[in-house]
Order: C-alpha cells, then structure tokens, then sequence
C-alpha cells in the first residue's frame, strides 16, 4: 500500500486516489500546429527506472490534483504538493 | 543433442536417468554474430530460433542478464487465444494459435499445450452485442467463436454465480474453445534447446550496459562479458524495454507497470478451462497441478518494481469470489507481479527503429505470453529481410504519429486503462 502525504488532508491510502500519469509532460500551446509536439505530449513518455513525478488526483479526499516523487524502482515516496498552478 | 521421444524416456529409465544431456549448451560469448538478441525469455529466444530456421541466420547470440525464462515468461498467468477483432491484432494472434498448436512436435519438447478453451463472460445485454460483434469479427477472420447463452454457461460452468443476488448476472459468453494454456517455464525451454540445436549460442548471466556505435549507427552491445560485435541488434525485452531504448536515445511510447498474479492452493480439478470475468478485470483457470490461477488489473501506476500492492491482491480476491462463491475459504499459496511494457495504445511493436542496426519487439501489454511463437517468427522475417511481415506490419512505432493506434479496447493514450 503507497501512502501519499495530501497537503490538504495528510497521510492517506493509494486507494482514495486516482493516478494521473506522467507530471514531467507539458501541454503545447494552443495554436502549436505541429504534429511532433502534440505526438511528445500525447504518445511519447520519458518512463523512468527511479524518480518520477506524477500526477495523482485525491478523488476520494479533497478532490485536489496532486504532484507527486515517487520512485518506480521501489516506490519510495518524495514530496508531494498542489498541482494547481503549476501552469500546465 | 539427443532427440526426446517414449523410447528414450524407457532408455533413460534403465540406467537410472543418469545419462542425460544438458539440453543446451553454455558458451562463451565470441566476438562478432549476426545477429544479437537481448533477452532470453519467450520471444527472443523464439526469434534466435525462427532466424535459424525459417532464415537460415545462425551465427546468433541471445543474451540475458539473470537466467533464461526469468522474467514475464516465468510470471504470467499461461493463458493463450486469439479473440482479438482489430485489424492488425487479429490475424496475427492467430497465427500464433496455429503455431501453439503444433508446437510441441515442432520444438520436440512438450509444452503442455492445452486447449481447454476460454470463456469471455458478459454481465448485460450491451456486453452480449460487444461480444457477438466480436465473435463476428473473429468468424469473417477464420477464427472459432461462439456466443453461448446463459443456459449454455450454465451447463458447462455450473460453479459460478447465477443467484438472483449475483453482482454480475451471467447473460452468456463469448467461447473460443481452441484457446487453453500452456506450460510456460516449457515454451522457454523449449525454444532454447531447439535455437541451441541449430547452433544459437544463448549466454545468461551477461547484462548489456550500452551499445557500440559507429557512425550513428548500433553496431554491437557492450555487456558485462565484454563488447560483442553485430550487424543487428534486437532487443526483445518487454518490461524493460524504455530502460534499453533510453541507451539508444530513443523515446517510446511506453509506460512500465505493475501486475500481480496469484495461485491458490492446490485443489480437485474444479476449472477446466479459462474464464474471464467480464464485471471486473479478472481470469482464472487451473494448473495442473492443482492451483487455481488467476489474474487481475494492474496496480495502475509506473513501476519497475516487480512487486504490487495489497489493494489489488483484494480487488483480485474479490472478483474471484464474486465469480465463484465457493473459492471463498480457499488460501493463496503464492503471488507475485510482473512488469509489464504498456503502450499508448494497448499493442505490441515489432519493428525496425529510426536507429540503424536496432529493432524493438516490445509493447506486450497483458498480452504478451499467448503471441510468443508467432512474435519470434514474425520479428526473425523482420529482422532476416529488414521489412515486417504482413501480420506484424500495423506494429510500428509511426503508428501512433499516423494515427493508426490498435487500440483494442478503446480505452486512449491511457496505459494502465488496457
């Protein structure tokens, strides 16, 4: 069982949370039209052995949309804050 | 290398089974080889011997860092069938049901190739008409299929749940009986002492650390047995696929995942064939030996670390006994988690890639023990004349900036939803 440290509601259980993938990922801007930026945003993925951030959405808590480090090699978890904000 | 047959199973019996052969050879690795596999399970070693065979290219290494059939092909839930209905999947997968079917004569090593047949159970009148389409789909294509009725289920799997209080009522199924199961520490084996028999030297214990590189092209890996020179390298190590393709400069798209598989204690035979759930994702059948095998979802997030949560151990447990009340009071014996290369898309690769000198099998999803034979045959065509097969041509990288995903399920760019 991961435990995800929420900075809204503190320590809780993976299962109140829904993943939401890779965090390092940026959307385009909107009048992008290149094919290549949108294929990186949409298909293509860095898929790390070790650190990764990542989106977690805490749907069964706060509802907030999260980033958190965690390690895909042992799942250690990192920091964890709002990912509101963040501009992507 | 002694060819298996009754008489020499009598033969060996009467002098103690002392004498027999090592069933393949364990080599140093030479300098230089046509061709170097990575990743001695399943696939690369089905390649090394489709290369040999089919191609006539038998100056080949396959190379595994631990031990051979260590990984997904010694973790998965031995399932094989080819009820898929997206063009590219379809014919494919039936391809590798012919070859299943005769490959324990092919290979002369039994790998207890079973067709009890599969059962994809529907629980509503919409997932009745998913399934008849389905079936249609498999039918136009050459494929069996049947769509059997509630009663008809009920007959032949008369353990599941059909009370009024059932979760999710049984409406019927989709049946393909030539699907089963297969011995899958065999079907390793198997190819490797068939690949080893046309001269394929497989070298365990030897983990690639980079490739060797000459003019922006691969021209050999660099392993922990030294560098070893090669015209082509073919990396078929699914689970691990992004760590070597990282070495290669290339970005794929593709997650790692976590799944869990679990057996039971072993009991009476009660489950002679396969089911799959269709309330929740779940599969079950029965080894040989007596253990109920089952499968779930998985854990949902990138990981490497073969090794799942409990969440899903329950999610799985309680699907299992939603399905069949009477597994309540039964105990696990063992179970474990695989990582899985998920793709964008739900669909494997089979494909040369934009670095010359490097083709990728990989992108095997859940799916990846059923297509073994006809993933090495059709990778070996690929790598022998540098162009796919016609079964393996939708399998490529461009697919996805093309807009020709195979998305079998229908579920998007989301890889732990397929």
């Amino acid at each position: 069982m991961i435990r995800i440290n929420c900075p809204v509601c503190g320590l809780r259980d993976e299962t109140e949370f829904t993943y939401g993938g890779d965090a390092s990922v940026t959307r385009p801007p909107i009048d992008d039209t290149q094919l290549s930026s949108w294929m990186d945003f949409v298909f293509m993925r860095d898929n790390p052995r070790g650190e990764h951030r990542e989106f977690w959405h805490h749907v069964q808590g706060c509802r907030q949309w999260l980033v958190l480090e965690r390690n895909t090699a042992n799942h250690a978890i990192g920091s964890c804050t709002l990912a509101a904000g963040r501009g992507t | 290398m002694g060819k298996y047959s009754a008489f020499s199973v009598f033969r060996h019996a009467l002098t103690g089974n002392r004498n027999w052969q090592r069933a393949w050879r364990d080599p140093e690795p030479k300098s230089a080889y046509d061709v170097v596999i990575v990743g001695a399970g399943g696939h690369g070693l089905a390649t090394a011997y489709y290369l040999a065979k089919e191609h006539g290219i038998r100056n080949v290494a396959v190379i595994e860092k631990g031990w051979l059939g260590g990984g997904n092909t010694g973790r998965n839930t031995t399932i094989v069938r080819s009820n898929y209905m997206m063009p590219g999947n379809t014919r494919f997968y039936e391809r590798s049901l012919r070859l299943w079917e005769n490959l324990s004569h092919e290979l002369n090593y039994n790998v207890m190739f079973s067709q009890r047949g599969q059962y994809g159970l529907c629980h509503s009148p919409a997932q009745m008409d998913a399934a008849r389409r389905r079936g249609n789909i498999m039918r136009a294509n050459g494929i069996d299929a049947q769509l059997l009725s509630r009663e008809q289920v009920q007959a032949r799997l008369p353990y599941i749940d059909y009370s009024q209080n059932a979760r999710f009522p049984i409406h019927g199924s989709l049946y393909q009986g030539r699907a089963g199961t297969a011995r899958h520490d065999a079907v390793a084996w198997g190819y490797a002492r068939a690949a080893d028999g046309q001269g394929v030297d497989i070298i365990q214990q030897c983990e690639v650390l980079g490739y060797l590189w000459e003019n922006g092209n691969i021209v050999g890996v660099e392993t922990t047995k030294g560098d070893i020179k090669a015209k082509k390298v073919a990396l078929a190590v699914a689970g691990h696929t992004g760590h070597l393709a990282e070495k290669a400069n290339l970005r794929l798209p593709i997650e790692t995942h976590c799944l869990q598989a679990f057996v039971s204690e072993p009991l009476k035979p009660l489950v002679d064939t396969v089911i799959s759930f269709g309330g929740a994702h779940f599969y079950i059948s029965q080894s040989d030996k007596g253990g109920l095998v089952m499968g779930g979802d998985l854990d949902g997030y990138n990981s490497y670390a073969q090794r799942g949560g409990l969440p899903i151990v329950e999610h799985s447990l309680a699907s299992a006994k939603a399905l069949i009340p009477g597994v309540s009071r039964l105990r696990l014996l063992r179970h474990w988690a695989g990582v899985m290369d998920m793709s964008m898309d739900g669909s494997p690769f089979i494909t040369k890639t934009p670095v010359d000198g490097l083709y990728l099998n990989g992108g095997w999803c859940y799916g990846g023990f059923k297509a073994t034979p006809a993933s090495g045959w059709c990778y070996a065509w690929t790598i022998a004349k540098d162009e796919p097969h016609e079964d393996n041509a939708e399998f490529t990288l461009d697919r996805f900036e093309r807009g020709y995903q195979i998305d079998e399920k229908g579920a998007g760019p989301q890889p732990n939803a397929h």
